[in-house]
């Protein structure tokens, strides 16, 4: 893999030129501690993704989805990872690596609230000092989430330019970054924005994919014939993905969001899902060039997901690329589907995923389920979902969102919502 | 007239305006009242959706801008329709200059994501690398050349992912300003160097753009830092009356820059529903006493050695 910060063309450094020290010096962090384990520093980082973190997570047979699809579908349980998903993998590595560089503020932009929860609680265990970007909209959909960086400690700060989501809080937090770059360590949340950031959250998520395989030899004997995650960024997806990315035998699934519909509103600037491997375009967004929704003019535009973890308008470069080569396979569910999945898993498997993973087995559900809609089912005997994250900080979007919908298998809403 | 002649005779005034705040029409005027105040080169913004340098003051003209339907194709048209003779420079960020290529190939609409769409659930297809290869940036730079523009400055674009950008300068004869921010130094300030021409633009403090009430001191390093280099120095970033313009330059810079204190009043005058006669008047105002403050500048510096 490569560490000059480019995959094929994708990658690199778009910044502005005060935030080039900055990202310099964590480069040289990265490579020095990361990759070259100076001080001990992965030894600590694996270690207190042990202790603090709860790994490793177990890779889970699931019968009756097993039953289902006719095959072995495995579970990799990151939704039992303290703060309930992968966060916390990258979140903990940054901040314990701002230490180590002698950082001693953290900042951080958060959508969902699932990165900056994970910051939250990484920066109160390691005693940092951290301040949130979170925008003003996605504020008001996840309340709990504030609460949760609050009671950890954190200071939450509201971005109300533009739409006040996801896109805008990258925005944001980069300004702080280039204003305090001198003693402030930039979280980011995926494998997204300026080189070395992809790799560097890629490497702190590959945990995941190293347990995994070693897992899937010890109860299988043998090798997956595919592995599935959801991708917004992207970063439990290269992180599900990076140690199996050699072998051959392993098909690798990134499943995006379709959102209500795949076609775009050039004229409103929207596009109504976040499937930016699918339908975006080649183009530079956030410090790195990459796969992106904009129109034609290369304006970024709004996208959107049922689940606000995916709800992103570019994807990590180096998920970018592998989909580019072939090496990854690039395919997307709808909101509907995601939805429908997200009942199905709660009610067969008790496991209630987070609205981001259960995209991944809203794929499933279409190659190989019993209304499988005959699209090429490349899957496999034996596959392995990444569980990417629990629902319990979906529930409020989730039963207002069944209750819109006509879903077969989902319980009764009027039980929640009293009939609205 | 280059970038650099507009230096020759006394400290240059280079006010900044995003293009189309808050509509097409008013911001021609503002722009020409940029110019009757004493502008030696004007740097005019093509709004990005995403101006991640810009401090709040900008990052809300950019919106107006867009919502009042600025784009590249209506940009170039502004440039063209504007009636100054001082030197314009684009300021804008590198994706709508990569991008450029791609639209004005296909005319309209990106025709191959509809196609996508049809079929909802579909696979990506693998990208063929050479055909996804874009044009780059040399279509943006032949048609900005092509209606009269002298220079880019693109803030999100470092000096080490510049070359195709510099490549296409050099072939339309467009100045390339780069951005010396404080913490630029050592092998990265020399990098930069070999690439700049018509203006280093001297950023004054750290953080985005925005008016200050005071001048930082961070300026008069940076300036010593780019002392040996023989290209003229302006320095930007906070710069809101003609006492900051005089001390800026009377502690060395070449030329000023100003762009949030301007666009603050192109924006009370939208909050206000104030005549753009009126607003164009305040703007010129400002630009004078802006372009008197950096002449004062020069006459009480310390002579120093005639560039060569
Ligand atoms: C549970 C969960 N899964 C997936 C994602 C998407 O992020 P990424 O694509 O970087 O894994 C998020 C983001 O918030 C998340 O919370």
């Amino acid at each position: 893999m490569s560490t000059d910060g480019k995959f094929g063309d994708y990658g690199g450094q778009y910044v502005p030129e005060a935030l080039m020290p900055a990202i310099e010096e964590l480069e040289d962090a990265y490579e020095r501690y990361v990759l070259g384990n100076e001080d001990g520093f992965m030894d600590e980082f694996r270690t207190r993704l042990r202790e603090f973190g709860g790994r490793p997570t177990p890779l889970q047979r699931a019968d009756r989805l097993s039953e289902r699809y006719d095959r072995e579908v495995y579970l990799k349980r990151e939704d039992l990872v303290h703060g309930g998903a992968h966060k916390l993998n990258n979140a903990l590595g940054q901040v314990l690596l701002a230490k180590y560089m002698g950082k001693d503020r953290i900042i951080a932009e958060t959508g969902a609230g699932q990165h900056g929860t994970a910051t939250a609680m990484a920066c109160a265990h390691l005693d940092v000092p951290c301040e949130i970007y979170m925008g003003e909209r996605d504020i008001n959909r996840q309340r709990p989430n504030v609460f949760r960086m609050k009671l950890n400690g954190s200071e939450v700060n509201p971005v109300t330019v533009g739409r006040g989501t996801l896109k805008e809080a990258i925005s944001e937090t980069m300004r702080d970054w280039a204003t305090n770059v001198e003693d402030t360590h930039y979280v980011i949340g995926s494998v997204v924005g300026p080189h070395p950031f992809p790799s560097m959250v890629r490497d702190f998520q590959s945990v995941i994919s190293e347990e995994a395989r070693t897992q899937a030899r010890e109860k299988m004997g043998r090798l997956p014939d595919s592995v599935l995650a959801c991708a917004g960024g992207g970063s439990n997806t290269m992180g599900a993905f990076a140690e199996f990315v050699d072998d051959d035998e392993t098909a690798l699934y990134a499943v995006e969001a379709g959102g209500s519909t795949l076609d775009v509103d050039e004229e409103a600037g929207v596009a109504p899902n976040s499937a930016s491997l699918t339908t975006g375009s080649e183009g530079i967004l956030h410090g790195a060039r990459t796969t992106i929704l904009q129109d034609h003019d290369g304006q970024i535009m709004e996208s959107h997901s049922i689940s606000s973890g995916l709800d992103y308008a570019g994807v990590g470069p180096e998920l970018a690329y592998l989909v580019d080569t072939g090496r990854v396979t690039a395919v997307n569910v709808g909101d509907d589907d995601a939805l429908t999945a997200f009942h199905r898993l709660s009610q067969m498997e008790g496991i209630i995923p987070a609205l981001e993973t259960a995209h991944a087995f809203g794929y499933l559900e279409r190659v190989a389920g019993p209304d499988a809609t005959g699209e090429h089912d490349g899957l496999g005997e034996f596959v392995v979902v990444n569980v990417s994250g629990r629902g319990d900080k979906d529930l409020e979007s989730a039963i207002e969102e069944t209750y819109e919908r006509d879903i077969d298998i989902a319980p009764n809403m009027d039980e929640f919502t009293g009939g609205l | 007239m280059s970038l650099e002649d507009a230096f020759a005779d006394g400290p240059a005034f280079i006010p900044y305006l995003a293009a189309g705040d808050p509509d097409y029409e008013s911001s021609l005027e503002y722009v020409e009242a940029l110019e009757r105040g004493g502008a030696d080169i004007i740097e005019l913004g093509l709004p990005f959706s995403e101006p991640i340098a810009e401090g709040p003051t900008i990052q809300n003209a950019v919106v107006r801008s867009l919502e009042g339907g600025m784009t590249p194709t209506r940009f170039f048209e502004f440039v063209e329709d504007l009636d100054v003779s001082v030197p314009l420079v684009c300021m804008t960020y590198y994706n709508l200059i990569y991008r450029y290529g791609e639209s004005e190939a296909q005319g309209t609409s990106d025709a191959s994501s509809a196609e996508r769409s049809s079929a909802d659930c579909r696979a990506a297809e693998p990208r063929d690398d050479g055909e996804a290869a874009s044009k780059g940036p040399r279509p943006f730079v032949e048609k900005a050349a092509s209606v009269g523009i002298e220079g880019l400055v693109v803030p999100d674009l470092p000096a080490e992912e510049s070359g195709p950008l510099r490549e296409a300068c050099d072939e339309f004869g467009l100045d390339l300003v780069f951005i010396v921010a404080p913490t630029t130094r050592g092998e990265r300030l020399e990098r930069m160097m070999e690439q700049v021409s018509g203006y280093v633009y001297v950023q004054a403090r750290l953080g985005t753009t925005g008016a200050q009430t005071d001048v930082s001191d961070q300026t008069g390093a940076s300036l010593d830092r780019l002392a040996g280099y023989d290209v003229p120095k302006a320095v930007g970033f906070g710069i809101s009356s003609g006492e900051h313009a005089e001390r800026i330059v009377r502690s060395g810079a070449d030329g000023i820059i100003v762009g949030s204190a301007l666009v603050d009043i192109v924006a009370q005058g939208h909050e206000r529903g104030t005549d753009p006669e009126a607003v164009a008047d305040r703007l010129e105002s400002l630009a004078r006493e802006l372009k008197d403050g950096a002449v004062a500048g020069t006459s009480q510096r310390p002579p120093h050695p005639e560039r060569t």
